[in-house]
């Protein structure tokens, strides 16, 4: 079963607890003066972002159908089974178009090392592949973040709206954002005051390229012998004038004889 | 050896290679933070946006060329494929060398060669564009193999030549149009007035444009600095070719436009508008408008300022869709570090400097045709048939 983040902004204390796990299990520095960070960076894979009195969480959202490991022409991102999005650093020769590609702008550069990687959060997937949950919900104090098989997590957020609908915006972002992510977020405010785009597409994205780059073998095959086709008749008829003109006595060679045969 | 005489153009083309190789010292040594202007926000700039895309559109000399010459078989332009092809290799060979600067792991720019993802398109554009470059290494052999006068070979590559060109044209029709579908994925990042389902057919059809243009503005300035020029009957029919796929490519935009109702995103406010305006003006309707002037369409001039202009254009149309559209997005605006522009700028110089020098030292513009009738008769004006004859 694939499993999922169901992150609830109306438990949320912003106490920050999250990021601070998410920097330990990646190796990341934290302080307070990153905590004070309002955004994600290569440093800050995931960041809790405050507007006055509200809360919401900002971390990959581990799409279903992922732009990023569409596009990546080296395969270093791909979907897991599971539901993280993982990335292979070993791969990556620094494209950026994973960058440019997210929908959500996730992946973020080590623009100051002089051999950088890209970073953004895979969902703990060595924890979660060994059963654990992420290391930010495991941190999670007040249930606000929290773990679990995505069908449930949907089912659960269903219920939370139905049951308080005057808490809640009635919407599950990443129920069906760009054909559904592995990550969902409830929240009493709209999302766009957090940079969350809520005109997104309920379709996958890699759709947009797929139906472009299906249809590539056949344009190579009609190509290829339109082209041959072509040359094929223009330089017989180019022969068959030199034929007429007398020219080198008639005597085209080897090439005409294969070709007009 | 003589000394080489100091001239204006020689003392820039030193100073911008000087600046640049500073520049790549900085690039290489201080990471892209330091030497661009690039961020999380705006991870594609000057070097994907012009280095790339521009690069590659404006090679499309070669395929329109060679499908002319060897598809078409219209043998009369056969005395500016030399340059054309070579300045198709130069142009892929710097897109290279500028993705070398632009990755940030460039010593691994071979990986999707092993590492395969048939989904992405950029994989697709790594693919080919490896392909096209040998297809282009072997079209262009015939020169070396000629000045160095390894019969043998060039005799083996006249005889590979229609299939050479024939993936050629395929390769470059697969990868002009898919540097369009690179932006297929990003509907709402990439403004209405540049994102469209058919990217690809009209980075396609500019594609053919660039080629036909590059072909007219490479004879002219080849006619200025070399002395070699295609007789002014053909220029004109390249100008009446141009002003056909000009007209295409202005109704496939425009009728796009309007059947996604894009048009009414012309505000005066929006800085967008202007840009949009620009690019039309000079990839469309002045190149349009002056090549149906039948006095402008006649005289060399004329065709020369037309093709600048349609390029300028399609420059900036490549500009305002890896750059100004997706500024609104990202929400800030990017202008190129002084590194990138000054490597850039080096890149160009290089490309300006290799191109003289194979001029000087290869046949490129000398009448391919004569100085072959006299090294090895049978092999006179491409005519494939006689090899056989005379081997027989």
């Amino acid at each position: 079963m694939s499993k999922g983040i169901l992150y609830d902004a109306t438990l949320c204390i912003a106490c920050k607890l999250c990021e601070k796990a998410c920097a330990e299990r990646n190796g990341l520095p934290y302080d307070d003066d990153i905590a004070a960070e309002q955004k994600q960076s290569a440093h800050k894979l995931t960041c809790v972002l405050t507007h006055q009195d509200k809360f919401m969480r900002r971390l990959c959202m581990n799409c279903q159908d992922p732009s990023c490991a569409s596009v990546c022409p080296v395969a270093a991102l791909r979907k897991t089974p599971e539901g993280p999005v993982t990335y292979d650093a070993s791969r990556c020769m620094g494209c950026r178009y994973c960058m440019v590609a997210c929908p959500f702008s996730v992946p973020k550069y080590e623009w100051d090392k002089p051999l950088p990687l890209v970073r953004k959060c895979d969902m703990c997937s060595d924890r979660v592949s060994r059963g654990l949950q992420t290391a930010c919900a495991d941190a999670c104090p007040t249930g606000a973040t929290k773990f679990g098989v995505r069908e449930d997590l949907i089912a659960e957020a269903k219920d939370r709206i139905a049951k308080n609908p005057d808490t809640y915006v009635n919407h599950i972002f990443g129920l069906n954002e760009v054909g559904g992510t592995s990550v969902l977020l409830l929240s009493s405010v709209p999302f766009e005051q957090f940079g969350y785009r809520t005109d997104l597409s309920g379709e996958a994205l890699p759709l947009l390229t797929y139906r472009v780059l299906s249809h590539i073998p056949d344009l190579v095959t009609i190509g290829a012998v339109a082209l041959g086709g072509l040359w094929w008749l223009t330089n017989r008829k180019n022969e068959v004038a030199r034929d007429e003109n007398g020219d080198d006595g008639g005597e085209p060679g080897g090439r005409k004889a294969h070709a007009t045969s | 050896m003589r000394r080489p005489k100091i001239t204006f153009w020689r003392v820039i083309l030193v100073l911008i290679l000087v600046v640049g190789a500073y520049a790549t010292l900085v690039r290489f040594t201080r990471g892209l933070g330091a030497s661009t202007n690039l961020s999380d926000a705006f991870p594609w700039g000057l070097w994907v946006g012009f280095d790339v895309m521009c690069g590659v559109m404006l090679a499309a000399g070669g395929f329109t060329l060679t499908a002319t010459v060897y598809i078409l078989n219209l043998r009369e332009f056969k005395p500016i494929i030399r340059p054309t092809v070579l300045t198709a290799f130069l142009g892929y060979i710097l897109v290279t060398v500028a993705l070398l600067f632009d990755l940030g792991r460039g010593y691994r720019i071979w990986h999707p060669l092993i590492m395969w993802n048939p989904r992405s398109v950029m994989f697709e554009v790594a693919w080919c564009v490896t392909l096209y470059s040998t297809v282009l290494s072997l079209e262009f052999s015939s020169v070396v193999f000629e000045r160095w006068r390894f019969f043998k070979l060039l005799r083996l590559q006249k005889m590979l030549v229609i299939p050479l060109v024939i993936a050629g044209v395929m390769l470059s029709t697969l990868h002009q149009s898919s540097l369009g579908s690179l932006y297929l994925i990003v509907p709402n990042k990439l403004h209405p007035l540049w994102y469209t389902p058919i990217l690809p057919v009209l980075f396609f059809l500019s594609a053919i444009c660039v080629g036909l243009a590059m072909t007219i503005f490479e004879s002219s300035m080849s006619a200025r600095h070399f002395g070699r020029h295609l007789e002014l009957p053909l220029l004109r029919q390249l100008g009446r070719t141009l002003l056909v796929a000009l007209g295409v490519y202005t109704v496939v935009r425009f009728q796009d436009l309007l059947h996604r109702g894009a048009l009414h995103l012309l505000q005066w406010r929006s800085p967008e508008t202007p840009l949009f305006v620009l690019e039309m003006l000079l990839c469309s309707f002045a190149p349009i408008g002056l090549l149906l002037i039948p006095k402008v369409r006649k005289n060399a001039d004329g065709l020369y300022l037309s093709s600048v202009l349609c390029l300028l254009g399609f420059v900036t149309n490549r500009l305002n869709i890896a750059i100004t559209g997706m500024e609104r997005y990202a929400g800030q605006q990017y202008f190129p570090k002084w590194t990138e522009i000054s490597i850039t700028l080096a890149i160009i110089a290089a490309g300006f400097l290799i191109f003289a020098l194979a001029v000087k030292y290869l046949p490129i513009f000398e009448s391919a045709e004569s100085r072959q009738r006299e090294a090895e008769p049978e092999s006179a004006g491409g005519k494939l048939p006689e090899l056989f004859h005379v081997e027989s």
